[in-house]
C-alpha cells in the first residue's frame, strides 16, 4: 500500500522519459488480490460485496443471470448501493429476462443509429468545431474537451437539439454525485427534474427525439409508464456519462504520454478499430457492476449466500495476465482482445455502439489535426475499494488535467 | 477471388466474393443479417457467429483457446459454432457455405 490514501492525488507535469509516473499509466489496481484470491470483500453500507476479479469468472457469472440477477431492488447492484437513495428502477439495466429482453428489442434499433453515416456526419462536425475552439492553448481536459465532446455527442444520441447540451455542460462534472458524498440524493433531482420537464413536454409535442419515441412505444402490448422512461432515460444520462468522460480524458493522458502510438495511428490509421477497443479495455471505465445472489452458490470456489452481492469487476478482468498478454501494456494492434470493458451477456452495454464510434471518429481527428500533447498540472481521481482485509486504490480517470493540443497546422 | 456463401436466418444464400480479410468483415461490408461484428473483430463481442458444415471443418481450422472460450458462452453454440472475426480468407475456403448463427 502506499502511504497515499486520499481519493485523488494532484501532481505537477507529466515527464514524458518516466513512464510509470506519466498521466498516461492506469496501473493494475487488482493484480496482487486476483492472483491471490480470485475474489475481494469490500464493505458497502453493511450491504457487503464480493468483487469477482479473473476474467473467466467474470464472464460465467455475468453469463448467468439467473443465478446472479439485476432485477433486485432499485439501486442494490450498483457499489456504492444507491437503495437508501433512488426508488426508480434502471432500464433495462435492472431488469432479468423475459422483461429486459423487451425493453432491449425497443431500444436497440435507436442505439444502433451510431453504426448511420449521417449520424457519423454529425459527430464529426461537432468534434472538429470542438477542436477549433480547444487547440494550441492550455484547456482542462475534463472540463473543457471530455464534458463538452460527451454532451455535445449525446444531443446526436437522444435526437434533440444540439443546444440541451448547454444546460447540460452546466451542471458540471458532478451531477449526479456530489463531491462530498457520493450518495447525495439532492445532486440527482437536478436530472429527475429536468427528465420530468422533457417527457412532459414531448407528451404535448412529439417530436423524433428519444423521449418522444418511447411516449408513443409499447413493450409486451402496454404503453410505458412516466416511471418506466425515467428509468432508462435516467440510465442514458448517468451511464453515459463518467464513462464516456473518462475514456476521452484519458485518451488525451494516454496519447500526451505516448506520442508515438498517435504517431503510429496516423501512419497505420486501420489499426484505429483496434486501438478503440484496446483503450477501453486499458481504462475500462466502468471498474464494476453489482449482481444479487438468487440462490446460494459460489465463485472462484467461494460460498456466496442467497440475497447477497457480487460485483463483476470488468477492470481487473481485463488485466487478466492467464488471458491477456502483456496484459498492463497498450497495443493498439492486438488482434485477440476478448476484454469486458462494455460487460458481458445480455446486459452488454447498450451505449456501446454510441462510445465505440465517438471514440474512433475523436482519434481520426486527432490524428489528422494534432501534433502533439503537453501536460500541465493534473488531478488523478482514485477509486477507493476497501474491506477488512484488502483495500484497493484505482486510478479511473481525472479530475482535471491541463494541457495543450498543438495543432499539426500551427507547427507548419 | 474466392467465392464465400452465407445462409441467413431467412435461409436465404448470399453469394459474396473476397481475397483477403476475415468472413466478418465480408459480412458486415455486405450487411449480412446476423453478422454485426460489433468489436471490429478482435473476439471480445461474439456478434459474428456462424455455424460451419461438418465436412467443411478441417480446411476452416480449429478455435485458438480465446475463441473457444468466447463461444462456450454465446446463445446457440453448438460443435461446429466459430466466431467468424477469427476465420481468415484464402483460396482454402473457395466455395464454402456457412450459417449465420441465431441469437
Ligand atoms: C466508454 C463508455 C462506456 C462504458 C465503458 C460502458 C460500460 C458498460 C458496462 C460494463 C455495462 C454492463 C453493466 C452490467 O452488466 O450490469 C453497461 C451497460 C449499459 N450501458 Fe454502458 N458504457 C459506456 C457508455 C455508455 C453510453 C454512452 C450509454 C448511453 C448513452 C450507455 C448505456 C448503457 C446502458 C443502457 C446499459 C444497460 C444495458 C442493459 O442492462 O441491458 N453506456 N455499460
Ligand atoms: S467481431 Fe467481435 S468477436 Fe468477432
Amino acid at each position: 500500500m502506499s502511504d497515499d490514501n486520499q481519493a485523488s492525488t494532484a501532481a505537477s507535469g507529466g515527464c514524458p522519459f518516466s513512464h510509470s509516473q506519466g498521466v498516461g499509466e492506469f496501473a493494475d489496481a487488482f493484480a496482487t488480490v486476483r492472483s491471490q484470491q480470485g475474489t475481494m470483500d469490500i464493505d458497502d453500507q453493511n450491504d457487503p460485496v464480493k468483487m469477482v476479479l479473473g476474467l473467466k469468472s467474470v464472464r460465467k457469472a455475468a453469463h448467468n443471470w439467473k443465478t446472479f440477477q439485476s432485477g433486485a431492488i432499485p439501486g442494490r447492484i450498483v457499489v456504492p448501493s444507491e437503495v437508501a437513495i433512488r426508488t426508480i428502477r434502471q432500464l433495462p439495466f435492472e431488469l432479468d429476462p423475459p422483461m429486459h429482453g423487451d425493453f432491449r428489442a425497443l431500444l436497440e434499433p435507436w442505439f444502433k443509429r451510431p453504426l448511420e453515416p449521417a449520424y457519423q456526419d454529425k459527430l464529426i462536425t461537432t468534434i472538429h468545431r470542438l477542436l477549433d475552439n480547444v487547440q494550441n492553448k492550455e484547456v482542462d481536459a475534463v472540463s473543457d474537451i471530455a464534458l463538452v465532446l460527451q454532451s455535445q455527442a449525446l444531443t446526436t444520441l437522444l435526437n434533440v437539439p444540439f443546444a440541451e447540451s448547454d444546460t447540460w455542460i452546466s451542471w458540471g462534472t458532478h451531477v449526479f454525485r456530489s463531491e462530498d458524498n457520493p450518495l447525495d440524493a439532492d445532486k440527482a433531482n437536478i436530472l429527475y427534474d429536468y427528465l420530468d420537464e422533457q417527457i412532459n413536454r414531448a407528451r404535448k409535442t412529439p417530436s423524433d427525439d428519444v423521449y418522444s419515441l418511447l411516449c408513443s412505444a409499447e413493450v409486451a402490448g402496454k404503453k410505458l409508464t412516466h416511471d418506466e422512461i425515467k428509468g432508462i432515460m435516467v440510465l442514458t444520462f448517468a451511464g453515459g456519462r463518467d464513462t464516456v468522460i473518462n475514456m476521452l480524458t484519458n485518451t488525451l493522458a494516454y496519447f500526451a504520454d505516448y506520442p508515438n502510438t498517435l504517431a503510429l495511428l496516423r501512419d497505420k490509421p486501420e489499426f484505429i478499430t483496434s486501438a478503440v477497443e484496446e483503450l477501453v479495455r486499458y481504462f475500462s471505465p466502468l471498474t464494476h457492476m453489482g449482481r444479487v445472489a438468487t440462490q446460494a452458490t459460489e465463485v472462484e470456489g467461494q460460498a456466496v449466500d442467497q440475497d447477497s452481492r457480487i460485483s463483476l469487476c470488468w477492470a481487473s478482468a481485463n488485466r487478466d495476465e492467464r488471458v491477456f498478454e502483456n496484459p498492463n501494456e497498450v497495443d493498439v494492434t492486438r488482434k485477440m482482445n476478448p476484454h469486458v470493458g462494455f460487460g458481458f451477456g445480455i446486459h452488454t452495454c447498450l451505449g456501446a455502439h454510441h462510445a465505440r464510434t465517438l471514440l474512433r471518429l475523436w482519434i481520426q481527428a486527432l490524428i489528422e489535426r494534432i501534433d502533439m500533447i503537453s501536460v500541465g498540472d493534473f488531478e488523478e481521481n482514485v477509486e477507493v475499494w476497501a474491506g477488512e482485509s484488502d483495500t484497493v486504490e484505482r486510478k479511473v480517470g481525472f479530475h482535471a488535467l491541463n494541457l495543450t493540443l498543438k495543432s499539426i497546422a500551427d507547427k507548419q | 477471388m474466392t467465392q464465400i456463401i452465407f445462409i441467413t436466418a431467412d435461409e436465404q444464400e448470399h453469394v459474396l466474393e473476397a481475397d483477403s480479410g476475415s468472413l466478418m468483415e465480408l459480412a458486415v461490408a455486405n450487411n449480412i443479417a446476423g453478422i454485426d461484428g460489433d468489436c471490429g473483430g478482435v473476439c471480445s463481442c461474439a456478434t459474428c457467429h456462424v455455424h460451419i458444415a461438418p465436412e467443411d471443418k478441417a480446411r476452416v481450422g480449429e478455435a485458438s483457446e480465446i475463441e473457444a472460450d468466447m463461444l462456450e458462452l454465446a446463445e446457440n453454440v453448438t460443435e461446429n459454432s466459430r466466431l467468424c472475426c477469427q476465420i481468415a480468407i484464402s483460396d482454402k475456403l473457395e466455395g464454402i457455405r456457412v450459417t449465420v448463427a441465431e441469437g
